[in-house]
């Protein structure tokens, strides 16, 4: 689950990594009636998922409330758009917070390294921008450093950090604190990723969070039961959430851009389907994977959200029977298809495996004649969508 | 012979009395493996239906077993725990099924067990057909014979190593590694042992998009195996970046984890990528000949 900047910075509240004064409001009123009451000068956030919010327009500035109203009437309710994300995300809500004099920015992270199965943090001095454009341009400018799960983070790493990376010497007595706590919040909450950019040392000697990217681990998140509220509604979770109401895992649908709906047994042959597809001259319009052992009411569901989508001319599934039995996925296909309640679209099935022999039975019963390979469904299901 | 996994091996469940537990055993016994008994907190001294023995803790069931190998099927919250009681009471080997356990506790588990050797997290498990099975694998499709299989995937495994035995090609050893972030045995780890292995001569590697774990094999195939055939495959190559399919771990994120990188790799390495499953018996016959 990935958390809009004002949820981030509330766990970096609650592990000691000081942010800016501010507000997180979600309305025009909100944002006028806090400015009113605190005078000064104010930097208005939108809180969107998407990277690149400033050059986007995202990023507003008001020294009093009546500009701080005119700008969140600007702001609330605008999809914002850039190249990396041309469909755009509406923007619900805003952060407002006070703006500060900066006299430096660095970056820090810590993040999951997969194939040293440790965290790795990572500080540059060059905060504020991309940093995967810093590695790329000044790969030497970037530290790293991997943290030994069973000891767990050391104020000294910290310090060796900040005279690897060249920070200058005003982060240097608040920054050991600062990791501390990133880190604390990296492993309590299960963080896979965890990150400030910029940090801002500001021109009266202060060290503070002026973004927060956090995303967490969804397999953690039932150690910290509050913070299902947060669990966005935004357009990256669209597909979990329909998923998760069919009673299917989280990350087992996905809708893509193509014209053939595939239900599949497990990810590797999901994945696997979309390729042969592709290899085929087509394009999946989903990845779905039914699981181990789906039983036929799982299969109806899976079949009519598949064939949901609009943009999906005709059907493949593919069916390699371990734990999955064959009979079991044929009944949900037959089922699916009487239920009357599904769009009607050409449809190939596969199915091999476990209880092949009853399931092509029941198909055939029903009128259907199951391909034998993948390769001859992918083949048969593209041009089906073709026509 | 085949790697980490024999005839004899001693194996234990742990869940042996949960629903997934239960089914499994039954499967594995049927298919000639080894099960000494089973662990289930609170029913030690009682025993399933087939006569194993359960017991409330894993040092109980080897003390009284002798096993060294440990199956584990229990919930994502408590499946760290069954790994550390496993390394605890002395288990070499723990293949564990759960899918859904935080990357932070594997991260933890890895970095405090060895050598205990972990297969998965979120995998089918680890045959030696013909042998012995510690998984949920479908034994039927598995032959006897000289092939290594390694896979970050379950059912695209059972697809490609049902293509293997059809065209004759039996299996020496079969490995599902997990498609999870953080997992025990890599790929390099199973090439390692496949490549002192005088039973393999030829190694399938089934790799899917994320991560680097197909591209550090693709290094190690060029310093350490240059006399065995390997082939690959690698699931998810038409997927956009940025969306993760089913794995945790089957994502491209930014230029990360990309089918390119990988593909690149392998031909750096002299392995031959398949487009298609059903390419792999072809490719693992012309590379045996080819090296003949």
């Amino acid at each position: 689950m990935k958390l809009m900047e004002h949820q981030g910075k509330e766990l970096f509240r609650r592990v000691g990594i000081p942010t800016p004064r501010g507000v997180h409001a979600a309305s025009v009123a909100n944002v006028t009636a806090f400015i009113e009451s605190n005078p000064g000068s104010w930097v208005l956030k939108s809180q969107v998922m998407m990277g690149g919010r400033g050059k986007a327009g995202g990023i507003k500035f008001a020294d009093d409330a009546k500009a701080g109203e005119a700008e969140a009437r600007g702001l609330i309710g605008k999809v914002l758009k850039n190249a990396q994300n041309p469909d755009g995300e509406e923007v619900k809500s805003l952060l407002i917070e006070e703006k500060v004099a900066i006299a430096s920015e660095a970056y820090v992270s810590i993040a999951i390294d997969r194939a040293a199965k440790k965290p790795v943090v990572i500080v540059t001095a060059q905060g504020g921008m991309d940093v995967e454009e810093v590695a790329a341009h000044d790969p030497d400018a970037i530290s790293k450093y991997w943290i030994d799960p069973a000891i767990g983070f050391q104020p000294f790493e910290a310090r060796r950090l900040a005279f690897a990376a060249k920070l200058p010497a005003g982060f240097h007595k608040a920054f050991p604190k600062v990791l501390d706590g990133l880190y604390a919040l990296f492993l309590d909450y299960g963080a896979q990723l965890v990150e400030i950019n910029p940090l801002v040392l500001t021109q009266s000697g202060d060290v503070i969070a002026s973004d927060a990217k956090v995303e967490l681990d969804d397999n953690a998140l039932y150690k910290h039961p509050e913070l299902q509220a947060w669990r966005s509604d935004g357009p990256a979770d669209e597909d979990q959430a329909a998923a998760v109401a069919i009673g299917l895992g989280m990350s087992n649908y996905a809708k893509l851009d193509g014209t053939i709906g595939v239900i599949a047994n497990g990810a590797g042959l999901g994945m696997g389907t979309m390729d042969a597809i592709r290899t085929a001259g087509g394009s999946a319009a989903n990845f779905l994977d039914i699981g181990g052992g789906a039983q036929a009411e799982l299969v109806k569901k899976s079949y009519q959200l598949v064939t949901s989508d609009p943009k999906v001319k005709a059907m493949f599934i593919n069916i390699f029977g371990g734990i999955t039995r064959g009979d079991q996925v044929a009944h949900g296909i037959v089922q699916a298809l009487q239920g009357g309640d599904v769009r009607e679209v050409p449809l190939v099935v596969r199915l091999t495996g476990t209880n092949e022999k009853e399931g092509r039975a029941i198909l055939a019963a029903a009128g259907m004649h199951p391909v034998e390979t993948m390769d001859e469904g992918a083949r048969r299901a593209v041009e089906l969508a073709g026509r | 012979m085949s790697i980490w996994l024999d005839k004899n091996s001693k194996v234990i469940v742990q869940g042996i009395t949960g629903r997934e537990g239960l089914f499994h055993t039954g499967r594995m016994l049927a298919y000639g493996t080894n099960i000494v008994g089973g662990v289930t907190p609170g029913k030690g001294g009682t025993k399933i239906e087939s006569g194993q023995p359960v017991f409330n803790t894993v040092k109980d069931a080897v003390d009284a077993t002798g096993a060294t190998h440990t199956i584990i099927f229990v919930p994502p919250p408590f499946a760290a725990d069954a790994l550390y009681e496993a390394y605890d009471a002395g288990i070499t080997l723990a293949v564990c099924i759960t899918e859904g356990i935080p990357a932070h506790d594997m991260l933890k588990v890895v970095a405090t067990t060895q050598p205990m050797r972990i297969i998965g997290p979120n995998c089918p498990g680890l045959v030696s057909p013909g042998r012995s099975l510690v998984g949920i694998m479908p034994g039927h499709v598995f032959a006897p014979g000289r092939v290594g299989m390694i896979s970050r995937s379950g059912t695209l495994t059972y697809e490609i190593v049902d293509g293997l035995t059809k065209a004759g090609l039996g299996q020496s050893t079969c490995v599902g590694i997990g498609g999870d972030p953080i997992i025990g045995t890599t790929f390099v780890d199973c090439l390692r042992e496949f490549a002192n292995d005088p039973e393999t001569d030829a190694v399938v590697v089934c790799g899917e998009i994320g991560g680097s774990d197909e591209e550090d094999a693709a290094a190690f195939i060029t310093d350490h195996l240059p006399n065995k055939p390997v082939v690959a495959f690698i699931g998810g190559r038409s997927a956009p970046k940025g969306k993760r399919l089913g794995h945790a771990g089957a994502i491209i994120s930014g230029n990360f984890g990309t089918p390119e990188s990988k593909l690149a790799a392998f031909a750096a390495a002299g392995v031959p990528v398949a487009e298609r499953p059903s390419e792999i018996p072809r490719l693992v016959e012309e590379r045996r000949a080819a090296r003949v």
